[in-house]
C-alpha cells in the first residue's frame, strides 16, 4: 500500500491539521515509509494468533458507582483559554 | 417547499430503522466517580476525566455495565462474552478528548427483538445492536452569535445505544416500536426515558423503494426530533419528500436532515464537517472485558415481568378488557398497584374501572405519578366497597376519592365527618318526593297517563334536592309507589 499525497490531505483535514502545500511532498514520503515498515507484518503466518486489542493481560476492571466530588466551577475553568457565564467559551460552531 | 400529502403511498415502501439513545441512571458516570445528576450549575459536576485531562484514566462503572445487560436480554438479545470499548473520532467543542468512548465491534448485546402490533398481527422488529457510550458535554450559543459555551457536566453520562435493523415499514410502526421500547425500558428502572430532559432521545434512518424491489433506496438520517409524535410528523413528511423528489426523476442524496417541529418540515443540515469518517480503533486506557453466565444469569433473574407479558397476563388472569388492561400496564406502578388493590378485593373489573377512570383523573390533575398519591390500595378498596354497597353514589364516591387524596383520610372517616352517606331511609326521602311531586304536577301527570319514563326527571330533581345524597335506586322506587298511590 502505498501513500498518495491526496491522503495525507485527508488525513490532515480530519485531524485539523493545517498542513502547508510545501510540507505536501515530505509528508507524503514520511508517512509512506511508516507504513511500508508496518506492512512487514502481512508477510507472517497469524492464523493461530487471535486478533488482539490490547496487548496487557488484564480484563474486567471496573469501578463501583458510588460518587466523589468534582472540581469546582473555577477549578474546572482554571485550565480555559476563555470563559464565560460558568462556561467555556469557544469560537461560534454553527453558522 | 412544502411536501404535501399525496396519492402515490402505495408505489413506494418506506424502510425505517430506529436508533434510540437513553441516558442511564446510575448514580456517577460511566467512566469517572462524578454524581450522574442533571440540572447542576454548569461545570460543577467535572473532573479531569470528564475534562480529558492528560494523564486521567476512565475506568468503568460497573453499575452501567449490567444496566446494559439488563436492556439486551429485554430486547431479547444475545448478551457478548466478550465486550471492548472503542474510540470514536471528531472533532466538536463539547467532546474535550476529541474523540468519544463507544463500542464498536464488539457491542454488549446484538441479535435481539422487540415485538409490536401491526394491524391484526404481531411483528417482530429486530434489534441489531446495543452498546455502551459516554454522552457529550453541551454547547450553547450565545444570543450576540459571536461564541458557542460549553458545559461539560453532561459529558461521560453513561447512554445506551439501541439500533434496530431496517425492519419498520411506516411511520405508525416507528411510533409504536418507540412507545413499547420505552415502556419496556421504563419497566427495568434503567432511566427515567425523559425526552424533555434528553434522557430518551431518537434518531431514525429512511429510505423508500418501490413495492416488490429488494435492494435498498438511497437513506437520509432524520436528527432533532424532541417527541415520539415528532418522530412520526418528520418520517411522514420524509417519505413525501423522497417520493417527489424520484417521481420527478430526481436522485436523493444521502444526508443528514433536522427536523423543524415548528416549520413541520426537514432541513438539510449544513456543517463544516468532513465526511464521516470516524476512525474507530480500540481505546487503549480501558481493558477489555468478558461477561460470564453467572453475571448474565443474575441480571436475568433481576428482570421484572416486561409490559409484554403482564399485558397477556392481566387479560386471562383478570378478565379485564383490552382497554383497561392497557392503561394498567402502560403505568407499572399503576399495575403494581392494581394486583396490590386485587388482593384485598377480588372484583379486578370493578378496580380496573376505579383506576382507568376517577384514579387516572385525579394523577392527570395533579400531575403526579401513583406512588406520590396518598392513597393504598388498600384504601381505595376500601372506597369501592362504600359505592358498592350503597353506602355513597358513585358519584359521591369520585368526590370522596378526591377528599382522601387532599388530606390522607379513609373514605369512611371522611364520608363521617362531611354527613356524605347516601340516604336511603323512606320517611327523609319521603319529605323530599313530595315536595317534587307538588312542584312537578305535570310530569305526575304524564307518569299517570302511561309515560313511567317521565319519572327519571324527577328523580333527577329529588337528587338534586338531596345533594346527591339520595339513594337513586330507591328513589325510583318510592316515586313510582307514590304516584301509584300505593
Amino acid at each position: 500500500m502505498s501513500i498518495s499525497k491526496k491522503d495525507v490531505k485527508y488525513v490532515a483535514a480530519l485531524a485539523r491539521i493545517d498542513l502547508p502545500e510545501e510540507d505536501l511532498e515530505g509528508f507524503t514520503q514520511t508517512l509512506g515509509k511508516i507504513v511500508h515498515y508496518v506492512e512487514q507484518l502481512q508477510k507472517l503466518n497469524l492464523d493461530n494468533v487471535k486478533p488482539t486489542s490490547h496487548a496487557v493481560p488484564v480484563g474486567n476492571v471496573f469501578r463501583s458507582d458510588a460518587v466523589k466530588p468534582s472540581l469546582t466551577n473555577s477549578q474546572s475553568l482554571a485550565i480555559a483559554v476563555e470563559a464565560k457565564d460558568g462556561c467555556f467559551k469557544v469560537p461560534l460552531v454553527i453558522e | 417547499m412544502a411536501y404535501q400529502k399525496t396519492e402515490i403511498m402505495s408505489q413506494f415502501e418506506p424502510v425505517i430503522g430506529l436508533e434510540v439513545h437513553l441516558q442511564l441512571n446510575t448514580k456517577t458516570k460511566i467512566f469517572c466517580s462524578c454524581a450522574n445528576q442533571y440540572g447542576c450549575a454548569p461545570n460543577t459536576n467535572v473532573c479531569p476525566v470528564c475534562l480529558g485531562l492528560p494523564g486521567s484514566l476512565p475506568v468503568l462503572n460497573r453499575q452501567a455495565l449490567l444496566y446494559a445487560i439488563k436492556v439486551g436480554l429485554a430486547l431479547n438479545a444475545e448478551i457478548n462474552s466478550f465486550i471492548k470499548f472503542d474510540r470514536k473520532n471528531y472533532y466538536y467543542p463539547d467532546l474535550p478528548k476529541g474523540y468519544q468512548i463507544s463500542q464498536f465491534d464488539f457491542p454488549v448485546a446484538k441479535d435481539g427483538f422487540l415485538k409490536i402490533k401491526s394491524g391484526n398481527q404481531e411483528k417482530r422488529i429486530g434489534i441489531k445492536r446495543a452498546h455502551l457510550e459516554e454522552d457529550a458535554g453541551k454547547s450553547m450559543h450565545d444570543n450576540t452569535g459571536s461564541c458557542s459555551l460549553v458545559d461539560f457536566n453532561r459529558t461521560g453520562t453513561p447512554l445506551i445505544e439501541i439500533v434496530t435493523e431496517p425492519d419498520l415499514r411506516s411511520p405508525q410502526e416507528a411510533y409504536d416500536y418507540l412507545n413499547i421500547l420505552k415502556l419496556t425500558l421504563q419497566y427495568l428502572g434503567v432511566s427515567d426515558c425523559d425526552m424533555e430532559k434528553g434522557s430518551l432521545r431518537c434518531d431514525a434512518n429512511i429510505s423508500i423503494r418501490p413495492v416488490g424491489q429488494a435492494a435498498l433506496g438511497t437513506k437520509t438520517e432524520l436528527k432533532n426530533m424532541n417527541s415520539f409524535r415528532a418522530v412520526k410528523a418528520a418520517l411522514e413528511y420524509e417519505i413525501r419528500r423522497h417520493e417527489q423528489v424520484i417521481l420527478a426523476g430526481g436522485k436523493i442524496v444521502q444526508e443528514t436532515m433536522l427536523w423543524d417541529d415548528t416549520q413541520a418540515q426537514t432541513q438539510t443540515m449544513r456543517s463544516k464537517e468532513e465526511a464521516h469518517d470516524y476512525r474507530y480503533f480500540p481505546d487503549p486506557d480501558l481493558v477489555p472485558f468478558t461477561v460470564d453466565y453467572k453475571t448474565i444469569d443474575s441480571v436475568r433473574a433481576e428482570l421484572p415481568e416486561l409490559p409484554q407479558a403482564k399485558l397477556v397476563r392481566f387479560l386471562s388472569q383478570y378478565e379485564l378488557s383490552e382497554y383497561d388492561a392497557n392503561i394498567l400496564v402502560a403505568d407499572s406502578g399503576m399495575a403494581d398497584f392494581f394486583e396490590a388493590a386485587v388482593k384485598e378485593y377480588p372484583q379486578a373489573k370493578k378496580v380496573a374501572n376505579w383506576l382507568a377512570g376517577p384514579v387516572s383523573m385525579e394523577l392527570k390533575n395533579r400531575k403526579i405519578p401513583i406512588h406520590g398519591l396518598k392513597l393504598t390500595p388498600k384504601a381505595l378498596v376500601e372506597l369501592i366497597a362504600k359505592v358498592e354497597d350503597g353506602v355513597v353514589s358513585n358519584l359521591v364516591g369520585k368526590e370522596v376519592l378526591g377528599l382522601m387524596l387532599d388530606q390522607g383520610k379513609g373514605a369512611e372517616e371522611i364520608i363521617q365527618a362531611k354527613g356524605m352517606a347516601q340516604v336511603s331511609d323512606d320517611s327523609a326521602l319521603f319529605a323530599i318526593i313530595d315536595e317534587v311531586i307538588a312542584q312537578n304536577a305535570a310530569v305526575v301527570d304524564q307518569i299517570k297517563s302511561g309515560k313511567p319514563n317521565a319519572a327519571g326527571f324527577l328523580v333527577g330533581q329529588a337528587m338534586k334536592k338531596s345533594g346527591g345524597r339520595a339513594n337513586p335506586k330507591k328513589l325510583n322506587e318510592l316515586i313510582t309507589r307514590k304516584i301509584a298511590g300505593v
